[in-house]
């Protein structure tokens, strides 16, 4: 084999792989799209996404299939994660990258990737078992709630959020630094009203896929959050359980029977893809546009 | 010079980071309003030395430091010293243009800002001077809202000294300010050295020998970290008393 077929062969096979992913990609795509978009059009987006009842086996009537309840409850649990997690992130963040010693940021570092490693089921039952009595008892309710939905959830996101803004820190030029120094601030004041507006676009971006991540996680929210596909009630009540949209295609998926029920399920699938995939997009425009704003 | 005009003075200052000597043994008087050039070639320890005065090097790990740095008399590395005040005190300019991404109003209104002036009022009189002082506002007085970073290199340097004379310092050092930018613009930042030497100390760090010339009244020659000769700028370029001075300055090193 002479070596300029070698390379032709090597640069085919790498080009093969690259396509293997994205062909992945279109055809769960289309496999979803095939499976729930004939019953979103046939019982209409508008009904499908803004009905607030969901109840497919239905005694006597009509079925009815609102995910409504579910669309909140994603949010509001996602939402619930990041007010938790970005002000604990950013803390975290800000002390690793500018104030730890070095000994500190080895074993934070550490920490962060131990927690990366925690199986979603692992914190799920944590939380069952330690935060919904918790909650249950301090605060009152079932303990299954949005509150330790978005608890469990905040750990989560923790890691991905401390260590994309702690790049975003990192990023900022040293130069910044030390004009505001030698014009006589402080650390913290330089932190404060240098670093972090000019880290701003990357902390975002940090907390948008953040964002993403928390409403497509299924398991351990599925473990501590009660899946009554029900708006809480009153809506701020975040002692309240929900449903979110991961948790209503695990739930139902083993006992849909073929047909409107078990396409509804899909077509929630299709809706928790294109909220993602918004999200995903917008973080993207936020990290391009930081990176034609550097000159 | 008379002792009561030294405004700073290093005694025996000597410089490590971690086990390699930046610095040996530097002795220099800085006097009140005049302009002293550090020359030398790279890696001899002149802008080293010039971060001992604002204490700059202290956020360099593994930085350590023996000797003296006056400040009016006062050593600026005793305990109590505040490093607020220090540099409130002692302004800088680096070597590259670093405004911050910001206004270019906001960018000189930091320092004030920092140091407790609020109001509205106040805070556009004091970017007005400043930048009149740094000779920017013919140039920028009407676009204060746009972002710093939309200058050239050479307004953006004049920027950042504008910046640093708003905290209204006594002592400004420069930091080879003038080695990111074109024979203009230098010609314009050195113009400004000479009109601000009348109310500041100034220290200027250079590579340039000819601007060295033509903007101090003092000038030390530094070498591996050692100061080789201080005295009159005119007497360092047309005689100088060390074998080594006068190598450098008529470039057969550097």
């Amino acid at each position: 084999m002479t070596r300029q077929t070698r390379e032709r062969m090597i640069e085919a096979l790498l080009f093969a792989s690259a396509v293997t992913a994205v062909v992945i990609v279109l055809l769960i795509m289309v496999f979803l799209f095939k499976e729930g978009a004939p019953f979103l059009i046939r019982y209409g987006i508008h009904t499908f996404c803004l009905g607030m009842e969901w109840n497919p086996i239905a005694m006597d009537g009509e079925p009815s299939y609102g995910i409504f309840p579910m669309i909140v409850g994603s949010v509001y649990i996602a939402a619930g994660s990041l007010v938790l997690a970005v002000p604990l992130g950013l803390g975290c963040a800000v002390f690793l990258v500018e104030i730890a010693p070095p000994w500190a940021q080895a074993l934070i570092r550490r920490g962060i990737e131990l927690l990366v490693g925690i199986p979603s089921v692992v914190l799920g039952f944590f939380g069952l078992v330690l935060l919904v009595p918790l909650i249950r008892e301090s605060a009152g309710g079932f303990g299954f709630s949005i509150l330790a939905g978005s608890v469990i959830l905040a750990i989560m996101a923790l890691p991905h959020i401390i260590s994309i803004s702690a790049d975003a820190i990192t990023a900022v030029p040293e130069t910044y630094k030390q004009a505001s120094l030698a014009l006589g601030a402080t650390r913290w004041h330089t932190i404060r009203n240098v670093i972090l507006p000019a880290a701003r676009s990357g902390i975002a971006a940090a907390v948008i896929l953040g964002m993403g991540n928390s409403i497509g996680e299924t398991m351990a929210v599925l473990m501590v959050t009660g899946n009554t596909p029900i708006l809480p009630e009153p809506l701020y009540d975040v002692l309240d359980p929900v449903r979110t949209l991961t948790a209503n295609i695990v739930i139902e998926m083993n006992y849909a029977a073929p047909g409107d029920h078990r396409e509804a399920l899909f077509a929630t699938g299709i809706v928790l893809f294109v909220m993602v995939a918004i999200l995903n997009a917008i973080s993207h425009r936020v990290l391009k546009s930081r990176m034609e704003a550097g000159r | 010079m008379g002792t009561e005009d030294i405004e700073i003075e290093s005694r025996n200052l000597n410089l490590w980071y971690g086990s390699a000597q930046a610095l040996k043994d530097v002795s220099i008087p800085i006097e009140k309003n005049r302009v002293t050039a550090l020359i030398g070639p790279s890696g001899c320890g002149k802008s080293t030395f010039i971060r001992c005065i604002n204490r700059m090097n202290d956020l360099i790990k593994g930085c350590r430091i023996t000797g003296k740095v006056l400040f009016e008399g006062r050593d600026v590395y005793e305990k109590d010293v505040d490093v607020v005040v220090l540099r409130k005190r002692i302004g800088m300019v680096f070597q590259k243009p670093n405004p911050f991404p910001m206004s270019i109003y906001d960018n000189i209104a930091y320092g004030p800002r920092i140091h407790g002036t609020q109001a509205k009022r106040e805070l556009d009189e004091v970017v007005e001077d400043s930048l009149k002082a740094a000779a920017l506002w013919d140039e920028v007085g009407g676009i204060l809202d746009k972002p710093a970073l939309d200058l050239s290199g050479g307004q953006q340097q004049r920027l950042c000294i504008a910046r640093t004379l708003a905290v209204k310092p006594d002592v400004i050092l420069f930091d080879e300010p003038c080695s990111a930018l074109d024979p203009i613009s230098t010609a314009r930042i050195e113009d400004l050295i000479n009109v601000l030497k009348h109310d500041y100390t100034i220290i200027i760090v250079t590579h340039n020998m000819q601007q060295a010339a033509r903007v101090s009244d003092h000038t030390a020659f530094f070498l591996l970290g050692e100061m080789i000769e201080f005295g009159e700028t005119k007497q360092i370029f047309e005689r100088p008393v060390e074998k080594s001075t006068e190598n450098y300055i008529t470039g057969r090193f550097g």
